[in-house]
């Protein structure tokens, strides 16, 4: 604040406003949180419709061209397929088998072999993609994949753009549902082969998903976007003996299509994931849709619109995008949805333009798909081979089909039915001119036809996190208050200033033992213990000891005897969580979404466990609780067995599970993995030491 | 005094010869030369992958001479003026859509590598000028053309959409300018006033065909324009102009959509005639050409074929094997032609690859002249495959950088080159590789990498000869060109070339920006390798000029594909938003900053405390101002802005509100 030697000079408006916010921060912060968690209880009913944002789409202006005839040639695949099956080897004979239909097409075919990688962890390879050279190291030679990739080109197209359509296919157990995705697709490319509309190439790529979905097609894009060149000789005759082929890869050799002839098109436009489940709803053929891709990042909205639009419309299946279910039976959404569903009643017979409430069922049902989109966006693991697409900015959606028609038999119908939506959504992206850029990227699905922009949702967050700097100021500026009676003159501005840099530097130290936290688990995987339980006794064990280490080197000392040291301890956390959370919100937001609804709470309502004479008994009691009940949720294992709990039941919960947990967080660079480690967990430590405070 | 008459005699006689001598030379052009020239040519081929290749060829000469003055009969007075005005010697346009595919439809002969273009424009031009005028020709030049072909080509006039390759071109010169429009799109409208060049236009002869459906449809179609000033003889004066004008379509024979066909490689290919192909026929020649032939040509590997195929038979019925191949178990041809060309080969053990020529309105029936052809039993071939095959491909992801990597691969053991284990240690493939790529584009030629049958090479080792010229930011673009010296043996060869995307000003961005960017194609030489048939028959080539065009000794080109690079492009939509926004930030950004400036420490207080000695003016400010200051600092110290007064108004305004909104609603 000013000196008070100056109390005639006119202050500017801003800062009057600035420091009545502050001086009122108590108020403001109750009122933002309880708004923040409101409006994020109000999304739902705040989300739009979708609409196609961009003309040049045109879903469903042309009658499908895909014809029985197309069905029954990709009949005869799957029964061919399904014969393959019977025999004793079968895993090369699928690809040959593949390849021998696309090459009867006249459509380009060629082979990919990788090798596939177990997910490691890099610790400095957060944010890049990563480097093909150095993962060839730790190769397994007897363990490799081969995709079968077709190509169609446009025939009077220039090239220039491709459009991929990915069929993992693992041969290993393959059942129906696999030989029928594969059947879908490849009647969509025999069409694709022979109309004369293509703009656009299109690559069929049939992924060996021996290895795991996702591995095969991130393998095949890492060699299509960024190969290595000098590398796969040296790979091929050093590490991985040439001379003991196996048998299938001779075979590839002598149908006279080089295998080391990798087939190109040009700059990807769109990808489409096709898979076919046995699990089905009753009575209804389903299409599940799933997007999202690293760290919540999400394809372009119209994507998503196009296959909703021609599926709901067109082909007549039911959509359907993630939900936490457990959310449907939940009592208190129940009540909420009737509220508020009386509550739009009400603002309707005030005025029937205003259309604020929606039924309670629909409510229900958008927090069920709300919640799961944050949940999924916030974990930043794709939910699907799409997500490999998303690394080199392709928007690509996985459609999975779960076919009722399945059951009565009628495969040609499901086909028909599946080729067609397939054929629609290439149809409309063969039309796209530029690339997608007219809708959202940025957004959360609260239905497969609703849609909560970024402009709305941010509202929440920004409530959320506005109290905390406010917070912090009211703090600093009131230390006083708490601190000895330095009211008067020079002796004021030193021991503030000291107290500011103490409280800097704890916050700092608890910051950088987090970074050296989040590196621990790459030494502990090279120690290679055996159960995740041990794992994570070690990893909390070091991180311990790390902490205890750094506190005797660097000189923090507990014993703390200025009474204004907490408060400004506290400022100084508000203030590294607010930095930390904006951070986040740029980088995952709704992984920041999730962070601020556990730590704004705690942070703000943290205060020494000490008695405060002054207060009630009650006061102080509840307070104390309060404190308690918020840092053992914020703590990151205790939020996330409460989550697991929440979503499963608690029921066969082990400790092992969040070290798995984290590690599937590592294994694909999920930056959620370094906001728990830098930011949540030195903020909980704080709020700790805090709570701990002895006067 | 003999002398002396015989002397006179010698004198007047020689007098004779020099009054006459020009008169004499004059009349030999009347003889030979001075008539303008046309013909027209079609030539047909079959595809290995069950379509059919037509080439049309026309070509008229104009002789420069005094005789017409600007007159011509036959050669285009558009062309003629162009070539005139811009004194260009030689020049080619093409108007191309759709890819060439150079593995199935050939890259070694003459065809391939003259008639495949990259899809768009492309247009280069030699002139005859002093070389500081060389770019202001090519300006002009382009402009004309734009309109002569109702096309943009006026946008290649920008130094940053041009360049002066050294080394790519046959004709290296200071004077030629190379500049591609990869994103044109080709249609009726840029054939039409191609088709006025022709004297018959599309009305009779060879170009009647030209039915626009059916040539739109194809696969490949190309059209080009070619000039030349060549000498018919070393001595002569002046030189003729020659106007090649072909038309490349590659066409399905029955319809995209026969899928019992295509299932299977040793399925029967399907028949075709030129009525089926085109939905005309010819019907006669164009009075105006001089010659007017169709010719059929059966690739070598066909031919061979055919001889196993008949070999096979010969043991069931016992025909001659005669080396026409007219009769043949394979197919079969309506029209019996006119003459078979033979190609003449060095080496005895390859077949050689046929041509039927077939003369219009010579023919059997005169009016109409339809050839078709049957195919009696499956035959698989191959076409001549280019020397080294070429792709090109960007890598890596993201707006910031990229590389280009351009990749050459051997077509396998036996295709390519043949040349003896011996030789293969010593014998180098030289390959030209030319290069242009836009400013905003901003590539590194010092991270150029080179990498032969996949191992690193240094570039001194791998590179003959390399010339660049580093782009200027929109002024002109970067263009590379290099002499790679590959092994024979050589599996695979790739370059790479690493890039930074630039930023353009928002005017400059194109229509349809998110898109992306054109990298235009790169070319490929072989400088070594000639793509030329010859004949057997020298005499009767003199009039044609299509099958004499085969002969020259044109190097194998290679076009790659274009590439598209994304850049980064500002959301055109909103540009209200942006400039809105940057506003404000600059206001409160300078705003502050000033505020902080102008004022002093303590200077209100000080301004404060000598109110009395200012002005009336300002002491009534003061005066003002004292009175408003006594309300906030109350206002602060109570720490109550909103008085009960306060809150009232609002709340009476907001219900105000409510019952406004309710009553109208």
């Amino acid at each position: 604040m000013a000196p008070k030697e100056t109390p005639k000079m006119k202050q500017r408006p801003i800062v009057r406003l600035g420091i009545l916010i502050i001086s009122h921060s108590v108020v403001v912060s109750v009122i933002c949180c309880i708004s923040g968690v409101v409006a994020l209880l109000l999304l739902p009913i705040l989300a739009k419709n979708t609409y196609i944002s961009e003309n040049a789409l045109m879903p469903g202006s042309a009658n499908p061209m895909l014809s029985d005839q197309d069905v029954g040639e990709a009949n005869k695949l799957v029964n061919a397929l399904l014969d393959l099956k019977s025999e004793p080897i079968s895993s090369g004979r699928v690809s040959t088998l593949v390849a021998e239909f696309i090459s009867d097409l006249g459509a380009e075919v060629g082979y990919h072999k990788f090798y596939p990688e177990s997910n490691q962890f890099h610790p400095l390879h957060f944010f890049s993609l990563p480097d093909s050279g150095s993962l060839q190291e730790n190769v397994n030679c007897s363990m490799y994949g081969i995709n079968v990739i077709g190509i169609a080109r446009a025939p009077q197209g220039d090239g220039k753009e491709a459009v991929v359509l990915v069929t993992p296919y693992n041969s290993e157990n393959a059942d129906l549902s696999d030989a029928l995705s594969i059947g879908l697709t490849y009647s969509v490319f025999s069409l694709l082969t022979q109309v004369t509309w293509l703009a656009k190439d299109i690559i069929w790529l049939v992924a060996d998903s021996r290895y795991g979905e996702y591995s095969s097609v991130s393998a095949w894009l890492r060699d299509y976007q960024r190969p290595v060149f000098g590398a796969s000789l040296i790979l091929d005759s050093d590490t991985c003996d040439g001379g003991s082929r196996p048998y299938d890869l001779n075979n590839f050799m002598t149908c006279g299509k080089l295998i080391d002839n990798f087939k190109r098109a040009g700059t990807m436009a769109a990808a489409l994931v096709v898979k076919v489940t046995e699990k089905s709803e009753p009575f209804v053929d389903t299409l599940n849709l799933y997007a999202e891709a690293s760290n919540g990042q999400m394809p372009n909205l119209d994507l998503i619109n196009i296959v909703n639009y021609l599926a709901v419309h067109r082909q007549g299946l039911h959509v359907k995008v993630k939900k936490l279910i457990p959310l449907l039976n939940a009592k208190w959404l129940n009540v909420l949805a009737d509220i508020l569903e009386t509550v739009g009643v009400i603002f309707r017979r005030l005025n029937p333009q205003w259309k604020f409430g929606i039924p309670a069922a629909e409510y229900i049902d958008g927090t069920a798909t709300l919640a799961s989109s944050l949940y999924y966006q916030a974990l930043g693991i794709p939910t699907g081979p799409h997500g490999a697409f998303r690394d080199y900015q392709v928007d690509a959606v996985t459609l999975e089909f779960s076919p009722y028609s399945l059951r009565k038999g009628r495969h040609k119908e499901f086909l028909l039915q599946g080729s067609r939506l397939i054929e629609g959504v290439i149809r409309s992206v063969n039309n796209l001119l530029e690339k997608f850029h007219q809708s959202f990227f940025l957004y959360l699905l609260t239905s497969p036809g609703r849609f909560v922009s970024v402009g709305v949702y941010m509202i929440p967050f920004i409530l959320l996190v506005a109290p905390l700097p406010v917070m912090a100021a009211s703090l600093y500026m009131n230390i006083f208050d708490f601190g000895p009676n330095t009211e008067t003159g020079q002796l004021a501005v030193s021991p503030r200033s000291v107290t500011w840099l103490d409280a800097a530097k704890m916050v700092l130290i608890v910051h950088f033992w987090g970074a050296i936290v989040s590196l621990l688990p790459y030494c502990i995987c090279q120690m290679d213990f055996s159960t995740p339980t041990m794992n994570l006794a070690i990893w909390s064990m070091l991180s311990a000891l790390c902490f205890l280490l750094l506190c005797l080197v660097l000189g923090l000392h507990f014993n703390q005897t200025e009474k204004a040291k907490w408060v400004v301890l506290k400022s100084a956390t508000l203030s590294a969580v607010f930095i930390g959370l904006c951070l986040m919100s740029v980088v995952n937001f709704a992984t920041a979404e999730i962070g601020a609804l556990l730590l704004v709470p705690l942070c703000l309502m943290i205060h020494p466990l000490k008695i405060n004479p002054n207060m009630g008994t009650l006061v102080n009691f509840s307070r104390m609780a309060l404190n308690f009940i918020l840092l053992s949720m914020a703590f990151p294992p205790v939020s996330f067995f409460l989550l697991q709990g929440a979503v499963y039941g608690f029921h066969g919960i082990d400790i092992g599970d969040f070290w798995m947990w984290v590690e599937s967080l590592w294994a694909w660079n999920s930056a959620t993995y370094l906001y728990i480690t830098m930011i949540h967990l030195p903020c909980w430590v704080l709020c700790l030491h805090i709570l701990l405070h002895a006067r | 005094m003999e002398l002396l008459p015989s002397a006179s005699l010698f004198m007047l006689l020689l007098l004779s010869l020099l009054i006459f001598l020009p008169l004499i030379s004059i009349g030999s052009v009347l003889d030979g030369q001075v008539e303008e020239k046309f013909t027209e040519e079609l030539l047909l081929k079959p595809l290995p992958d069950r379509k059919v290749l037509a080439h049309f060829h026309f070509e008229s000469t104009a002789p420069r001479t005094q005789y017409y003055g600007r007159h011509h009969h036959l050669f285009p007075k558009a062309i003629a003026q162009l070539v005139q005005k811009f004194s260009i010697r030689e020049m080619e346009l093409s108007f191309t859509q759709g890819r060439w595919e150079y593995e199935s439809w050939g890259g070694y002969d003459p065809i391939s590598s003259s008639s495949a273009k990259p899809p768009g424009v492309e247009l280069w031009a030699v002139f005859d000028v002093p070389v500081d005028q060389v770019d202001a020709s090519w300006k002009n030049l382009t402009h004309s053309l734009s309109g002569l072909f109702c096309a943009s080509i006026n946008f290649l006039e920008s130094s940053t959409t041009y360049s002066a390759p050294e080394l790519a071109f046959h004709p290296a010169s200071v004077n030629l300018r190379y500049g591609t429009l990869p994103r044109e799109a080709v249609c009726t409208e840029n054939l039409t006033p191609w088709l006025k060049l022709l004297p018959c236009r599309d009305k009779s002869g060879i170009s009647s065909l030209l039915d626009r459906p059916s040539i739109y449809r194809g696969f490949y179609h190309s059209q080009r324009l070619r000039l030349r000033r060549v000498k018919i003889r070393a001595d002569a004066p002046d030189s003729d102009t020659v106007l090649e004008q072909t038309l490349t379509v590659v066409l399905q024979p029955n319809g995209i959509r026969s899928k019992e066909s295509q299932s299977s490689k040793r399925k029967l290919h399907p028949t075709w005639s030129m009525s089926s192909l085109f939905g005309r026929k010819i019907e006669g020649r164009c009075a105006l050409a001089k010659s007017s032939n169709v010719y059929l040509q059966l690739e070598r590997d066909l031919v061979a074929e055919m001889k196993r195929l008949k070999e096979k038979r010969k043991f069931f019925d016992i025909s001659v094997l005669n080396e026409d191949l007219i009769e043949n178990p394979a197919f079969e041809i309506s029209i019996k032609p006119d003459l078979v060309l033979r190609e003449v080969l060095s080496s005895q053990n390859e077949s050689s690859s046929l041509t039927y020529e077939y003369s219009i309105g010579k023919s059997a029936s005169p009016n109409t002249f339809d050839l078709s052809f049957t195919w009696k039993s499956p035959v698989a071939w191959s076409c001549r495959k280019p020397p080294l095959r070429a792709s090109r491909f960007l890598m890596g992801s993201g707006n910031e950088r990229g590389t280009i990597a351009i990749s050459l691969r051997s077509m396998g053991p036996d295709e390519g080159l043949n040349v003896s284990d011996m030789d293969k240690e010593r014998c180098v493939l030289p390959v030209n590789i030319f290069q242009v790529v836009p400013w905003y584009i901003k590539v590194y030629f010092h991270t150029l990498k080179v990498f032969i049958d996949e191992k690193p090479m240094s570039v001194l080792d791998a590179v003959e000869k390399i010339h660049i010229s580093p782009s200027e930011d929109k002024v002109s673009p970067g263009v590379m060109e290099m002499v790679l010296k590959l092994p024979c043996g050589v599996k695979s060869a790739t370059i790479t070339l690493e890039f930074d995307k630039g930023f353009l000003h928002i005017d400059e961005y194109p229509p349809d920006a998110n898109q992306g960017f054109d990298i235009p194609s790169a070319i490929i030489t072989f400088p070594n390798i000639e793509a030329s048939i010859y004949f057997d028959q020298e005499i009767t080539l003199k009039d044609l000029p299509l099958l004499s065009s085969f002969q020259e000794k044109n190097p194998i080109r290679y076009y790659t594909e274009v590439l598209l690079v994304p850049l980064t492009t500002p959301d055109f939509s909103m540009p209200y938003n942006v400039i809105t926004i940057t506003c404000t930030v600059f206001a409160l950004y300078f705003g502050s900053l000033l505020n902080v400036l102008r004022r002093r420490v303590s200077e209100e207080e000080r301004l404060h405390n000598a109110k009395g000695k200012s002005g009336p003016l300002s002491r009534l400010i003061a005066k003002l101002r004292r009175s408003k200051e006594i309300q906030p600092q109350s206002t602060t110290t109570s720490s109550s802005l909103f008085s009960s007064k306060l809150i009232l108004k609002i709340i009476m305004v907001a219900a105000i509100a409510i019952c406004w909104q309710y009553l109208s609603g």
